[in-house]
């Protein structure tokens, strides 16, 4: 990369904002993640019985739907991100590329 | 003679460290079964299918860029199921579901912890990795900081990591082919590693990913079934499943609840799978197959639907397992141990999935997942063999003694003669771990790509301050303190080398949660302290980085067809 370009894409306030948003996006949902695991992890170190207890009178226990619930929102976690990336920071990213060309 | 054979299979297979279960190989002496010609038949099938893959790959690997990364052509989707199917090995479709078979919902919380990194990966790493890398991860970590130390580094983090996956593959298809398909452990062992040179070597990552993406549809749809018959035989109803479940299992109702587990262990471990993920070679290496960001950010999406819904389905089938085979006189067998008489499944806790295809599928199904089982460990090891012929022929040769001067045809050549001497050590170390207890290995794995390979490559890209003798020495400190401490621990002290149980000086199973703080602390600190003119440079080149990292401009793209 040469020094215009990257002196272009340094000065352009879009970037700022790409790097603001997608930064900020990225670490939220990480912590989320990590939150919501490492929450289990906790649950299950310090109050297995928690996770035994019946869910409903039966055999199921909280457990199995919390499990179920930890993969899911893995899925629906980098879903959100995707679909944010994909639209939102792909066209602003577009704009920088093409205004940096200039 | 037999009998002490099969008792040593069912004590090692009880000894095994959850952790090695979920991850690692099969374990522990297994007994040669009668020949099974459906399965042979099967597996013949995909092996020609994929050996035309490779004919017609070998066609289009012309260049360095298309034996490394297949012309940087896949798309996010199909990427996406190949990295997939990096991520479901046999052990973990074996291994799991046996984990589940024994001990219920236990078996759900290991898998977790392999699926929670991706996210991760996907939110702080894999655009930067793909703007930034070309080839190999080592090519992000040396960005801007010296060629032949950090290369050379990342080299050795890249082949200590495969060399270890590769042993405990080699020995795991040995014995699982034993047990599926009647062939000597020899026989087996040879057999994997010649066509996983072939693949790699004529192939390249185009055949490399055609094998790995077939596998994996063909082992999605198989679990697809087999967890559909599951749940179709208790009328859909999860709550039946686990009713009939906890009447049968010997743990009862202890089957529905978490077992017990050292929290420092629980959070060490989730931070080897997590982390660990984000620092294996041949994962990483698949970012660099698609043609941008964008791709690259689909395919950790697809793979993370695939992975999870995968592990939904091993806990299916494990529940399936105690339901339909467990105390089924078919698939138990009695044997002595330890002067006692034993009731087991045939063959061990790792044949639940598979007889649970005899059960619900018959002969024909069960040869089906026999071939897929064989078919996932074939896969796998030539992904493995991939990434460890470019961390030599790229990272070492080119980088490192080329000096960034080698022409691609002498590349290429070097690639290959790796791949070949791979397989030859692959197979040599197969043979000679085949009575070892190498349960170990994967954990070790996991454990030195989250404490060497991973704080050097995020710091890399996260952190300005970063030098080059930061990132070696505090790399290198993580690696050592990885393998110090497994093998001062439980899994090796105890376990391997038989010491007294509560012996080991180290007294966690998994290091990451130290050895993972030791290398960013040192890495943080040696970078600190360095006040070289070179540091200067380096720190000066982040910022152009950045932009890059952040934008893709300047990113190597696909290349032209």
């Amino acid at each position: 990369m040469n020094e215009d370009i990257l002196k272009r894409v340094q000065a352009n306030p879009k970037f700022a904002e790409l790097v603001q948003k997608r930064s900020s996006l990225g670490w939220l949902l990480s912590i989320v993640m990590l939150a919501i695991y490492y929450g289990f992890i906790l649950v299950l170190a310090f109050s297995p019985a928690t996770l035994g207890a019946s869910l409903s009178g039966g055999v199921t226990t909280v457990g199995i739907p919390g499990g179920i619930f930890i993969i899911v929102s893995a899925f629906v976690l980098t879903g959100i991100y995707v679909r944010k990336a994909n639209t939102e920071f792909d066209q602003l990213n577009q704009q920088i590329v093409e205004e940096a060309k200039k | 003679m037999k009998s002490w054979m099969k008792s040593a299979a069912l004590g090692s297979l009880c000894l095994l460290p959850a952790f090695a279960m979920a991850a690692g190989a099969l374990e522990g002496d297994v007994q040669k079964q009668a020949t099974n010609w459906t399965a042979i038949i099967m597996f013949l099938l995909f092996v020609s299918g994929t050996l035309y893959i490779t004919y017609w790959a070998a066609r289009r690997t012309q260049s360095a860029s298309d034996f490394y990364t297949g012309g940087g052509g896949i798309t996010g989707f199909q990427n996406g199921l190949a990295i997939a199917g990096d991520y479901m090995s046999a052990a973990s479709f074996l291994g799991i579901s046996a984990m589940v078979f024994e001990k219920g919902y236990d078996g759900l919380i290991y898998s977790m912890g392999f699926l929670v990194g991706w996210p991760i990966i996907l939110f702080l790493v894999a655009e930067r990795l793909r703007n930034l890398g070309k080839f190999t991860f080592a090519d992000v970590a040396s960005y801007r900081l010296q060629q032949t130390p950090v290369r050379t580094f990342a080299a050795t983090g890249t082949l200590v990591v495969v060399a270890l996956y590769l042993i405990a593959q080699m020995v795991g298809a040995g014995k699982l082919i034993q047990l599926l398909f009647g062939l000597n452990y020899s026989t087996a062992v040879i057999l994997v590693g010649v066509l996983m040179v072939l693949y790699v070597m004529f192939g390249g990552m185009l055949a490399t990913t055609w094998v790995q993406i077939i596998k994996a549809v063909i082992l999605l749809s198989g679990a697809s079934f087999m967890a559909f018959m599951v749940m179709a035989s208790v009328g859909f109803s999860p709550e039946v499943l686990f009713q009939k479940a906890t009447e049968v299992h010997a743990k009862g109702l202890a089957i529905m609840s978490p077992g017990k587990a050292d929290p420092i262990d629980s959070i060490s471990l989730g931070l080897a799978l997590m982390f660990g993920t984000a620092g294996l070679p041949h994962i990483l290496m698949r970012f660099f197959t698609v043609s941008d960001a964008k791709e690259a950010r689909k395919s950790v999406f697809y793979a993370t639907g695939f992975i999870g819904y995968f592990y939904i389905l091993t806990f299916i089938i494990g529940f399936g397992a105690i339901v339909l085979v467990l105390n089924q006189p078919a698939f138990m067998e009695t044997i002595v141990k330890d002067g006692k008489e034993v009731t087991q499944l045939l063959g061990g806790n790792n044949m639940a999935a598979i007889h649970l295809s005899h059960a619900v599928g018959g002969d024909l199904f069960y040869g089906f997942i026999s071939a897929v089982a064989f078919a996932t460990i074939l896969a796998v090891v030539a992904g493995l063999t991939l990434s460890g012929a470019s961390a030599v022929s790229h990272d070492l040769y080119a980088s490192v003694i080329k000096k960034g001067k080698a022409n691609e045809k002498d590349e290429m050549r070097v690639s290959k003669l790796t791949t070949l001497a791979l397989g030859v050590i692959a197979i040599v170390l197969g043979l000679v771990f085949e009575k070892q207890n190498i349960a170990f290995m994967v954990g070790l794995a996991f454990s030195i790509a989250a404490s060497a390979n991973f704080p050097v490559l995020f710091l890399s890209m996260f952190w300005k301050g970063l030098t080059t003798r930061g990132a070696v020495i505090g790399g290198a400190i993580g690696l050592i303190s990885a393998v110090v401490m497994i093998v001062l621990g439980p899994a090796v002290w105890v376990d391997v080398m038989g010491h007294a149980k509560g012996s080991a000086p180290f007294p966690y199973k998994n290091p990451a949660l130290f050895s993972m703080s030791l290398a960013f602390f040192f890495t943080w600190l040696f970078s600190v302290l360095d006040t070289s003119k070179s540091a200067e440079e380096e720190k000066a080149k982040f910022d152009a980085q950045f932009v890059r990292s952040m934008t893709g401009i300047g990113a190597s793209g696909a290349s032209k067809h």
